[in-house]
Protein backbone atom coordinates (compact mmCIF):
# COMPACT_ATOMS: atom_id res chain seq x y z
CA UNK A 1 0.00 0.00 0.00
CA UNK A 2 1.10 3.37 -0.44
CA UNK A 3 1.85 5.78 2.08
CA UNK A 4 2.35 8.66 0.15
CA UNK A 5 1.22 10.06 -3.34
CA UNK A 6 2.60 12.32 -5.57
CA UNK A 7 0.55 13.81 -8.19
CA UNK A 8 2.03 15.95 -10.77
CA UNK A 9 3.38 18.55 -8.21
CA UNK A 10 4.95 21.55 -9.39
CA UNK A 11 6.53 24.22 -7.04
CA UNK A 12 7.41 27.44 -7.83
CA UNK A 13 8.78 29.81 -4.97
CA UNK A 14 7.53 33.69 -4.73
CA UNK A 15 10.76 35.11 -5.51
CA UNK A 16 10.16 32.88 -9.30
CA UNK A 17 12.76 30.07 -8.94
CA UNK A 18 11.04 26.72 -9.62
CA UNK A 19 12.45 24.00 -7.18
CA UNK A 20 10.27 20.83 -8.83
CA UNK A 21 8.28 20.41 -11.74
CA UNK A 22 5.65 18.28 -12.13
CA UNK A 23 6.78 15.77 -10.15
CA UNK A 24 4.65 12.34 -9.66
CA UNK A 25 5.29 8.93 -7.46
CA UNK A 26 4.46 7.04 -4.58
CA UNK A 27 6.31 5.22 -1.85
CA UNK A 28 4.82 2.42 -0.34
CA UNK A 29 4.43 1.95 3.57
CA UNK A 30 7.54 0.66 5.19
CA UNK A 31 10.01 1.01 2.55
CA UNK A 32 13.43 3.26 3.20
CA UNK A 33 14.14 5.90 0.47
CA UNK A 34 17.08 8.02 -0.39
CA UNK A 35 16.41 11.86 -2.09
CA UNK A 36 19.47 12.44 -3.99
CA UNK A 37 20.40 15.65 -6.04
CA UNK A 38 23.12 18.27 -5.68
CA UNK A 39 22.21 21.99 -4.54
CA UNK A 40 19.33 23.31 -5.83
CA UNK A 41 17.71 19.88 -7.34
CA UNK A 42 14.53 20.51 -4.89
CA UNK A 43 14.78 17.57 -2.93
CA UNK A 44 14.85 19.88 0.49
CA UNK A 45 11.79 21.64 -0.66
CA UNK A 46 10.04 17.97 -1.26
CA UNK A 47 11.04 16.64 2.06
CA UNK A 48 9.46 20.44 2.98
CA UNK A 49 6.51 19.65 1.32
CA UNK A 50 5.95 16.44 2.54
CA UNK A 51 5.76 18.09 5.80
CA UNK A 52 4.06 21.11 4.74
CA UNK A 53 6.85 23.57 5.52
CA UNK A 54 6.14 24.63 1.79
CA UNK A 55 3.08 24.32 -0.27
CA UNK A 56 2.80 22.83 -3.91
CA UNK A 57 2.05 25.41 -6.50
CA UNK A 58 0.14 22.91 -8.26
CA UNK A 59 -0.57 18.96 -7.77
CA UNK A 60 -1.52 16.79 -4.90
CA UNK A 61 0.21 15.52 -2.05
CA UNK A 62 -1.53 12.88 -0.09
CA UNK A 63 0.65 11.30 3.02
CA UNK A 64 -1.27 8.86 4.88
CA UNK A 65 -4.39 9.69 3.70
CA UNK A 66 -4.23 13.31 4.44
CA UNK A 67 -4.14 15.83 1.70
CA UNK A 68 -0.92 17.83 2.61
CA UNK A 69 -1.80 20.38 -0.32
CA UNK A 70 -5.61 21.68 0.81
CA UNK A 71 -4.12 21.50 4.77
CA UNK A 72 -5.17 24.32 6.56
CA UNK A 73 -2.87 26.33 8.58
CA UNK A 74 -4.76 25.59 11.71
CA UNK A 75 -4.39 21.81 10.81
CA UNK A 76 -1.12 21.45 10.20
CA UNK A 77 -0.51 19.79 13.28
CA UNK A 78 -2.43 16.79 12.43
CA UNK A 79 0.27 15.79 9.78
CA UNK A 80 2.96 16.56 11.76
CA UNK A 81 1.60 14.10 14.52
CA UNK A 82 1.98 11.14 11.64
CA UNK A 83 5.54 11.92 10.54
CA UNK A 84 8.69 12.41 12.09
CA UNK A 85 11.46 14.88 11.44
CA UNK A 86 14.97 15.17 11.15
CA UNK A 87 17.22 18.07 10.31
CA UNK A 88 20.99 18.72 9.97
CA UNK A 89 21.19 21.09 12.75
CA UNK A 90 18.88 18.72 15.49
CA UNK A 91 16.81 20.96 16.55
CA UNK A 92 16.77 20.33 20.08
CA UNK A 93 16.22 22.80 22.94
CA UNK A 94 18.65 23.26 25.00
CA UNK A 95 17.18 24.45 28.00
CA UNK A 96 15.72 20.69 28.08
CA UNK A 97 17.84 17.33 29.14
CA UNK A 98 17.65 14.70 26.54
CA UNK A 99 14.82 13.02 28.58
CA UNK A 100 12.71 16.21 28.56
CA UNK A 101 13.52 16.32 24.72
CA UNK A 102 11.98 13.28 23.75
CA UNK A 103 9.17 13.62 26.17
CA UNK A 104 7.96 17.53 24.84
CA UNK A 105 7.51 15.49 21.57
CA UNK A 106 4.51 13.54 23.80
CA UNK A 107 3.75 16.40 26.04
CA UNK A 108 2.74 18.82 23.40
CA UNK A 109 -0.08 16.12 22.22
CA UNK A 110 -1.38 15.55 25.45
CA UNK A 111 -0.30 11.88 26.52
CA UNK A 112 -0.26 10.40 29.37
CA UNK A 113 2.95 10.73 31.91
CA UNK A 114 3.54 6.76 32.40
CA UNK A 115 2.97 6.20 28.52
CA UNK A 116 5.43 9.19 28.25
CA UNK A 117 7.97 7.95 30.23
CA UNK A 118 7.85 4.40 29.12
CA UNK A 119 7.72 5.48 25.33
CA UNK A 120 10.35 8.42 25.74
CA UNK A 121 12.81 5.46 27.43
CA UNK A 122 12.36 3.03 24.73
CA UNK A 123 12.85 5.67 22.01
CA UNK A 124 16.02 6.62 23.78
CA UNK A 125 16.99 2.89 24.34
CA UNK A 126 16.57 1.94 20.36
CA UNK A 127 19.19 4.99 19.42
CA UNK A 128 21.21 4.08 22.74
CA UNK A 129 20.91 6.89 24.31
CA UNK A 130 19.41 5.47 27.87
CA UNK A 131 22.44 5.88 30.23
CA UNK A 132 22.39 9.96 29.13
CA UNK A 133 19.00 10.59 29.96
CA UNK A 134 20.22 13.80 32.75
CA UNK A 135 22.66 15.55 30.11
CA UNK A 136 21.59 18.30 28.78
CA UNK A 137 22.09 18.54 24.65
CA UNK A 138 25.57 20.61 25.11
CA UNK A 139 27.16 17.45 26.68
CA UNK A 140 26.69 15.59 23.53
CA UNK A 141 28.79 15.01 20.65
CA UNK A 142 26.46 15.83 17.08
CA UNK A 143 25.80 11.82 16.12
CA UNK A 144 24.69 11.68 19.93
CA UNK A 145 22.36 14.76 19.84
CA UNK A 146 21.26 13.60 15.94
CA UNK A 147 20.51 9.98 17.83
CA UNK A 148 18.35 12.30 20.67
CA UNK A 149 16.42 13.95 17.73
CA UNK A 150 16.06 10.78 15.97
CA UNK A 151 14.34 9.32 19.06
CA UNK A 152 12.29 12.29 19.43
CA UNK A 153 11.19 11.91 16.10
CA UNK A 154 9.93 8.58 16.71
CA UNK A 155 8.90 8.31 20.15
CA UNK A 156 5.08 9.39 19.07
CA UNK A 157 5.62 6.15 16.55
CA UNK A 158 4.78 8.04 13.40
CA UNK A 159 4.66 5.82 10.17
CA UNK A 160 6.63 7.99 8.31
CA UNK A 161 9.91 9.64 9.15
CA UNK A 162 11.69 12.19 7.12
CA UNK A 163 15.26 13.03 7.65
CA UNK A 164 16.83 16.29 5.57
CA UNK A 165 20.62 15.68 5.67
CA UNK A 166 20.55 14.04 9.10
CA UNK A 167 24.49 13.55 8.20
CA UNK A 168 25.41 16.37 7.24
CA UNK A 169 27.18 17.80 9.78
CA UNK A 170 28.59 14.34 10.73
CA UNK A 171 32.28 12.78 10.32
CA UNK A 172 31.36 9.39 8.15
CA UNK A 173 31.97 7.21 10.68
CA UNK A 174 29.15 8.44 13.34
CA UNK A 175 26.88 8.77 9.85
CA UNK A 176 27.36 5.04 9.48
CA UNK A 177 26.26 4.86 13.21
CA UNK A 178 23.12 7.40 12.28
CA UNK A 179 22.39 5.13 9.60
CA UNK A 180 22.48 2.08 11.63
CA UNK A 181 20.06 3.56 14.19
CA UNK A 182 17.58 4.54 11.37
CA UNK A 183 17.90 0.89 9.25
CA UNK A 184 17.02 -0.31 12.55
CA UNK A 185 14.29 2.17 13.13
CA UNK A 186 12.82 1.00 9.73
CA UNK A 187 13.16 -3.07 10.00
CA UNK A 188 11.50 -3.44 13.86
CA UNK A 189 9.11 -0.30 13.72
CA UNK A 190 7.96 -0.61 10.13
CA UNK A 191 8.40 3.28 9.89
CA UNK A 192 8.75 4.45 6.39
CA UNK A 193 12.00 6.75 5.90
CA UNK A 194 11.95 8.95 3.28
CA UNK A 195 16.00 10.58 3.90
CA UNK A 196 17.18 13.54 1.77
CA UNK A 197 21.24 13.10 1.17
CA UNK A 198 24.40 14.49 -0.84
CA UNK A 199 26.33 11.34 0.80
CA UNK A 200 27.27 9.03 -1.97
CA UNK A 201 28.93 6.63 0.34
CA UNK A 202 26.25 5.84 2.34
CA UNK A 203 23.78 5.86 -0.27
CA UNK A 204 26.24 3.11 -2.30
CA UNK A 205 26.28 1.19 0.73
CA UNK A 206 23.09 0.81 2.15
CA UNK A 207 21.38 -0.40 -0.87
CA UNK A 208 17.96 1.12 -0.96
CA UNK A 209 15.54 3.10 -3.08
CA UNK A 210 16.73 6.06 -4.50
CA UNK A 211 14.56 9.21 -5.91
CA UNK A 212 17.33 10.77 -8.02
CA UNK A 213 16.47 14.73 -8.53
CA UNK A 214 18.00 17.39 -10.96
CA UNK A 215 16.90 20.46 -11.59
CA UNK A 216 13.89 20.08 -9.80
CA UNK A 217 13.07 17.00 -11.93
CA UNK A 218 12.83 13.59 -11.47
CA UNK A 219 15.26 11.56 -13.15
CA UNK A 220 15.46 7.83 -11.61
CA UNK A 221 13.44 6.06 -9.05
CA UNK A 222 15.00 2.54 -8.74
CA UNK A 223 14.34 -0.18 -6.11
CA UNK A 224 17.90 -1.12 -5.26
CA UNK A 225 19.91 2.08 -6.01
CA UNK A 226 23.23 3.89 -5.87
CA UNK A 227 24.22 7.42 -6.57
CA UNK A 228 24.50 7.34 -10.02
CA UNK A 229 27.28 10.36 -10.81
CA UNK A 230 26.57 10.18 -14.45
CA UNK A 231 22.74 10.97 -14.12
CA UNK A 232 23.07 13.73 -11.39
CA UNK B 1 -9.36 14.74 31.07
CA UNK B 2 -6.85 15.12 28.41
CA UNK B 3 -7.76 18.94 28.48
CA UNK B 4 -7.38 19.37 32.11
CA UNK B 5 -3.63 17.67 31.74
CA UNK B 6 -2.57 20.36 28.66
CA UNK B 7 -4.03 23.02 30.73
CA UNK B 8 -2.08 21.69 34.01
CA UNK B 9 1.12 21.81 31.56
CA UNK B 10 0.54 24.92 30.32
CA UNK B 11 0.62 26.55 33.92
CA UNK B 12 3.59 24.68 35.13
CA UNK B 13 5.71 25.65 31.16
CA UNK B 14 4.67 28.94 31.95
CA UNK B 15 5.89 29.49 35.45
CA UNK B 16 8.99 27.18 34.03
CA UNK B 17 10.04 29.67 30.95
CA UNK B 18 9.52 32.84 33.60
CA UNK B 19 12.07 31.53 35.59
CA UNK B 20 14.10 29.88 32.87
CA UNK B 21 14.04 33.17 30.90
CA UNK B 22 14.62 35.27 33.65
CA UNK B 23 16.30 38.53 32.24
CA UNK B 24 13.93 38.49 29.50
CA UNK B 25 10.88 38.36 31.93
CA UNK B 26 12.79 41.14 33.86
CA UNK B 27 12.43 42.85 31.27
CA UNK B 28 8.79 42.49 30.44
CA UNK B 29 8.21 42.83 34.45
CA UNK B 30 10.26 46.26 34.75
CA UNK B 31 8.49 47.71 31.55
CA UNK B 32 4.41 46.88 32.19
CA UNK B 33 5.61 47.85 36.44
CA UNK B 34 6.66 51.56 34.64
CA UNK B 35 3.82 52.02 32.53
CA UNK B 36 1.54 50.90 34.98
CA UNK B 37 2.37 53.45 37.60
CA UNK B 38 2.22 56.33 35.13
CA UNK B 39 -1.38 54.48 34.23
CA UNK B 40 -2.44 54.29 37.75
CA UNK B 41 -1.09 58.20 38.79
CA UNK B 42 -3.37 58.35 35.68
CA UNK B 43 -6.40 57.07 36.88
CA UNK B 44 -6.09 58.15 40.30
CA UNK B 45 -6.14 62.02 38.97
CA UNK B 46 -8.67 61.30 36.81
CA UNK B 47 -11.06 59.78 39.37
CA UNK B 48 -10.32 62.49 41.90
CA UNK B 49 -11.47 64.97 38.98
CA UNK B 50 -14.26 63.18 37.85
CA UNK B 51 -15.40 63.34 41.91
CA UNK B 52 -14.36 66.69 42.42
CA UNK B 53 -16.49 67.84 39.71
CA UNK B 54 -19.51 65.86 40.47
CA UNK B 55 -19.43 66.74 44.40
CA UNK B 56 -19.34 70.71 42.86
CA UNK B 57 -22.21 70.05 40.23
CA UNK B 58 -24.45 67.90 43.17
CA UNK B 59 -23.80 71.56 45.33
CA UNK B 60 -25.30 73.36 42.07
CA UNK B 61 -28.75 74.84 42.66
CA UNK B 62 -31.43 76.78 41.15
CA UNK B 63 -33.52 79.24 43.54
CA UNK B 64 -36.74 80.00 41.99
CA UNK B 65 -38.75 83.10 43.64
CA UNK B 66 -42.58 83.12 43.23
CA UNK B 67 -44.46 86.53 42.70
CA UNK B 68 -45.21 87.97 46.61
CA UNK B 69 -48.93 87.51 46.07
CA UNK B 70 -48.64 83.76 44.59
CA UNK B 71 -51.60 81.72 45.77
CA UNK B 72 -51.57 78.20 46.67
CA UNK B 73 -53.20 77.55 43.89
CA UNK B 74 -50.20 79.14 41.79
CA UNK B 75 -47.63 76.96 44.23
CA UNK B 76 -49.44 74.11 43.30
CA UNK B 77 -49.30 75.01 39.51
CA UNK B 78 -45.52 75.34 39.49
CA UNK B 79 -45.36 72.46 41.01
CA UNK B 80 -46.74 70.88 38.43
CA UNK B 81 -45.44 72.59 36.10
CA UNK B 82 -41.72 71.11 37.16
CA UNK B 83 -42.79 68.02 36.66
CA UNK B 84 -43.22 68.26 33.10
CA UNK B 85 -39.57 69.65 32.85
CA UNK B 86 -37.81 66.07 32.48
CA UNK B 87 -34.13 67.83 33.96
CA UNK B 88 -35.62 68.62 37.08
CA UNK B 89 -34.44 66.01 39.45
CA UNK B 90 -36.08 67.03 42.79
CA UNK B 91 -37.49 70.62 44.25
CA UNK B 92 -38.26 71.64 47.75
CA UNK B 93 -40.65 73.74 48.51
CA UNK B 94 -40.19 76.46 51.46
CA UNK B 95 -42.82 79.26 51.61
CA UNK B 96 -42.64 82.74 52.88
CA UNK B 97 -43.10 81.54 56.78
CA UNK B 98 -40.02 78.83 56.56
CA UNK B 99 -38.14 81.33 55.14
CA UNK B 100 -38.98 84.25 57.31
CA UNK B 101 -38.20 81.79 60.26
CA UNK B 102 -34.81 80.83 58.50
CA UNK B 103 -33.72 84.36 58.54
CA UNK B 104 -34.88 84.98 61.80
CA UNK B 105 -32.64 82.03 63.73
CA UNK B 106 -29.65 83.76 62.11
CA UNK B 107 -29.43 86.97 63.36
CA UNK B 108 -31.25 88.86 66.02
CA UNK B 109 -31.80 92.27 63.88
CA UNK B 110 -33.80 90.68 61.07
CA UNK B 111 -35.51 89.04 63.81
CA UNK B 112 -36.85 92.36 64.88
CA UNK B 113 -37.38 93.84 61.32
CA UNK B 114 -39.23 90.74 60.04
CA UNK B 115 -40.92 90.47 63.12
CA UNK B 116 -42.72 94.05 62.45
CA UNK B 117 -44.11 92.36 59.15
CA UNK B 118 -47.24 90.44 59.33
CA UNK B 119 -47.80 87.29 56.62
CA UNK B 120 -49.48 89.45 54.34
CA UNK B 121 -46.85 92.43 53.97
CA UNK B 122 -44.30 90.44 54.26
CA UNK B 123 -41.69 91.25 51.41
CA UNK B 124 -40.32 88.23 51.31
CA UNK B 125 -41.20 85.80 48.48
CA UNK B 126 -41.74 81.84 48.26
CA UNK B 127 -39.45 80.52 47.02
CA UNK B 128 -38.08 76.78 45.45
CA UNK B 129 -34.83 75.06 45.71
CA UNK B 130 -34.62 72.80 42.14
CA UNK B 131 -31.85 70.40 41.14
CA UNK B 132 -31.23 69.54 38.02
CA UNK B 133 -30.18 66.05 36.75
CA UNK B 134 -27.89 67.52 33.70
CA UNK B 135 -26.07 70.23 35.06
CA UNK B 136 -24.66 70.98 31.61
CA UNK B 137 -28.41 71.79 30.69
CA UNK B 138 -29.11 74.11 34.06
CA UNK B 139 -29.18 77.76 32.28
CA UNK B 140 -31.96 76.03 29.62
CA UNK B 141 -34.37 74.81 32.33
CA UNK B 142 -34.00 77.85 34.62
CA UNK B 143 -34.63 79.88 31.89
CA UNK B 144 -38.35 77.74 30.71
CA UNK B 145 -38.75 78.07 34.87
CA UNK B 146 -38.15 81.81 34.66
CA UNK B 147 -41.09 81.73 31.92
CA UNK B 148 -43.68 80.31 33.99
CA UNK B 149 -46.75 82.05 35.36
CA UNK B 150 -46.11 83.91 38.83
CA UNK B 151 -42.46 82.82 38.65
CA UNK B 152 -40.41 86.53 39.66
CA UNK B 153 -37.09 85.55 39.42
CA UNK B 154 -34.69 82.64 38.70
CA UNK B 155 -30.96 82.53 40.56
CA UNK B 156 -28.24 79.72 39.74
CA UNK B 157 -25.03 81.82 39.46
CA UNK B 158 -25.86 82.09 35.67
CA UNK B 159 -22.09 82.94 33.92
CA UNK B 160 -19.61 82.02 36.37
CA UNK B 161 -21.69 78.55 36.91
CA UNK B 162 -21.70 78.34 33.01
CA UNK B 163 -18.25 78.60 32.70
CA UNK B 164 -17.16 76.36 35.33
CA UNK B 165 -19.66 73.34 34.05
CA UNK B 166 -18.10 73.74 30.52
CA UNK B 167 -14.77 73.39 32.18
CA UNK B 168 -15.53 70.42 34.26
CA UNK B 169 -16.61 68.71 31.05
CA UNK B 170 -13.49 69.38 28.85
CA UNK B 171 -11.60 68.25 31.92
CA UNK B 172 -13.28 65.50 31.97
CA UNK B 173 -13.03 64.60 28.54
CA UNK B 174 -9.35 65.33 29.01
CA UNK B 175 -8.70 63.09 31.58
CA UNK B 176 -10.61 60.19 29.58
CA UNK B 177 -8.11 60.61 26.64
CA UNK B 178 -4.94 60.29 28.80
CA UNK B 179 -6.08 57.34 30.59
CA UNK B 180 -7.26 55.84 27.21
CA UNK B 181 -3.84 57.05 25.52
CA UNK B 182 -1.66 55.77 28.33
CA UNK B 183 -3.25 52.35 28.44
CA UNK B 184 -2.88 51.78 24.71
CA UNK B 185 0.83 53.42 25.31
CA UNK B 186 0.94 50.57 27.76
CA UNK B 187 -0.28 47.81 25.46
CA UNK B 188 2.03 48.61 22.35
CA UNK B 189 5.06 48.83 24.69
CA UNK B 190 4.34 45.79 26.63
CA UNK B 191 3.66 43.91 23.28
CA UNK B 192 7.19 45.15 22.20
CA UNK B 193 8.75 44.02 24.89
CA UNK B 194 6.85 40.58 25.44
CA UNK B 195 7.35 40.00 21.27
CA UNK B 196 11.46 40.52 21.91
CA UNK B 197 11.07 37.62 24.48
CA UNK B 198 9.27 35.53 22.10
CA UNK B 199 11.25 36.14 19.45
CA UNK B 200 14.00 35.00 21.37
CA UNK B 201 12.34 31.60 21.76
CA UNK B 202 11.12 31.21 17.85
CA UNK B 203 13.00 28.11 17.76
CA UNK B 204 10.60 26.52 20.54
CA UNK B 205 7.76 27.37 18.96
CA UNK B 206 9.04 26.21 15.48
CA UNK B 207 9.82 22.37 17.45
CA UNK B 208 6.77 22.43 19.09
CA UNK B 209 4.94 22.67 15.49
CA UNK B 210 7.33 20.67 14.14
CA UNK B 211 6.85 17.75 16.87
CA UNK B 212 2.32 18.27 16.24
CA UNK B 213 1.67 20.95 18.58
CA UNK B 214 -1.91 22.61 17.76
CA UNK B 215 -1.90 26.30 17.90
CA UNK B 216 -3.94 26.16 21.19
CA UNK B 217 -1.41 24.12 22.82
CA UNK B 218 1.60 26.33 21.59
CA UNK B 219 -0.65 29.78 22.12
CA UNK B 220 -1.35 28.65 25.83
CA UNK B 221 1.62 28.68 27.62
CA UNK B 222 2.75 31.99 26.06
CA UNK B 223 -0.04 33.47 27.28
CA UNK B 224 -0.47 32.37 30.98
CA UNK B 225 3.15 33.68 30.74
CA UNK B 226 1.98 36.94 29.77
CA UNK B 227 -0.84 37.01 32.13
CA UNK B 228 2.06 35.67 35.04
CA UNK B 229 4.30 38.76 33.71
CA UNK B 230 1.20 40.91 33.81
CA UNK B 231 0.50 40.14 37.74
CA UNK B 232 4.05 40.38 38.62
CA UNK B 233 4.36 43.86 36.91
CA UNK B 234 1.47 45.28 38.74
CA UNK B 235 2.70 44.63 42.14
CA UNK B 236 5.18 47.28 42.46
CA UNK B 237 2.51 49.69 41.00
CA UNK B 238 -0.37 48.77 43.13
CA UNK B 239 2.14 49.07 46.15
CA UNK B 240 3.35 52.33 45.09
CA UNK B 241 -0.12 54.18 44.19
CA UNK B 242 -1.40 52.74 47.66
CA UNK B 243 0.83 53.80 49.64
CA UNK B 244 1.73 57.02 47.80
CA UNK B 245 -2.20 58.24 47.70
CA UNK B 246 -2.17 57.27 51.47
CA UNK B 247 0.39 59.92 52.15
CA UNK B 248 -0.90 62.51 50.05
CA UNK B 249 -4.35 61.91 51.04
CA UNK B 250 -2.85 62.26 54.88
CA UNK B 251 -0.85 65.57 53.89
CA UNK B 252 -3.52 67.68 52.43
CA UNK B 253 -5.71 66.31 55.01
CA UNK B 254 -8.09 65.25 52.32
CA UNK B 255 -8.99 68.35 50.29
CA UNK B 256 -6.51 70.28 47.36
CA UNK B 257 -6.11 74.12 48.37
CA UNK B 258 -9.65 74.95 49.62
CA UNK B 259 -12.89 72.74 50.86
CA UNK B 260 -14.42 73.02 47.09
CA UNK B 261 -11.51 70.48 45.66
CA UNK B 262 -12.25 67.50 48.36
CA UNK B 263 -9.81 63.63 47.72
CA UNK B 264 -11.78 60.56 47.41
CA UNK B 265 -11.39 58.68 51.00
CA UNK B 266 -8.69 55.98 50.44
CA UNK B 267 -11.21 53.47 51.16
CA UNK B 268 -12.63 51.55 49.63
CA UNK B 269 -11.20 53.62 46.68
CA UNK B 270 -7.53 52.10 46.71
CA UNK B 271 -8.57 48.64 47.00
CA UNK B 272 -10.67 49.48 43.76
CA UNK B 273 -7.80 51.11 42.09
CA UNK B 274 -5.80 48.36 43.07
CA UNK B 275 -7.60 45.95 41.24
CA UNK B 276 -8.00 48.08 38.24
CA UNK B 277 -4.32 47.98 38.10
CA UNK B 278 -4.05 44.49 38.86
CA UNK B 279 -6.85 43.66 36.07
CA UNK B 280 -5.05 45.92 33.32
CA UNK B 281 -1.44 44.37 34.15
CA UNK B 282 -2.95 41.28 33.32
CA UNK B 283 -5.01 41.72 30.27
CA UNK B 284 -2.31 43.49 28.81
CA UNK B 285 0.12 40.65 29.53
CA UNK B 286 -2.00 38.40 28.20
CA UNK B 287 -3.09 40.34 25.07
CA UNK B 288 0.78 41.19 24.62
CA UNK B 289 1.85 37.70 24.41
CA UNK B 290 -0.73 36.69 22.55
CA UNK B 291 -0.44 38.69 19.68
CA UNK B 292 3.24 38.58 19.89
CA UNK B 293 2.88 34.27 19.32
CA UNK B 294 0.47 34.56 16.40
CA UNK B 295 3.36 35.89 14.39
CA UNK B 296 4.99 32.47 14.57
CA UNK B 297 1.45 30.18 14.10
CA UNK B 298 2.19 30.46 10.63
CA UNK B 299 4.10 28.56 8.36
Amino acid sequence: MDLIRIKNVEKKYKNGVTAIYDLSLAIEKGSFVFVIGGSGSGKSTLIKMLYREEKPTKGQIIVGGLNVAKLKNKKVYKLRRKLGIVFQDYRLLPKLTIYENVAFAMEVIGAKKDDIRRKTLKALEDVGLKNKVHNYPDQLSGGEQQRVAIARAIVNDPKLLLCDEPTGNLDPEKSMEIMKVLDDINKSRGTTIIMATHDKDIVNRMKKQVISLKDGHLVNYKKKGTYNDEII
Amino acid sequence: MKLFRMLIRSIRDAFKSVIRNFSLSLASISCITITLIIVSIAIIASFNVQNFTKEIEKDLTIVVFLDNDATEDNVETVKNDFKRISNIEKYDYIPKKEVKEKLKKESEVLDTVLSGWSDEESPLKDTFQVKVKDVEKISKTAATIKKMDKVSAVKYGEGMIDKLITAFSSIKNTTYGVVIALILVTIFLIINTIKLTISARKREISIMRLVGASNFIIKTPFIIEGMVLGLLGSIAPVIFTTYGYLTFYKHFDGHLYSELIRLIKPEPFMYQTAIIIVIIGILVGMIGSASAVKKYLKI
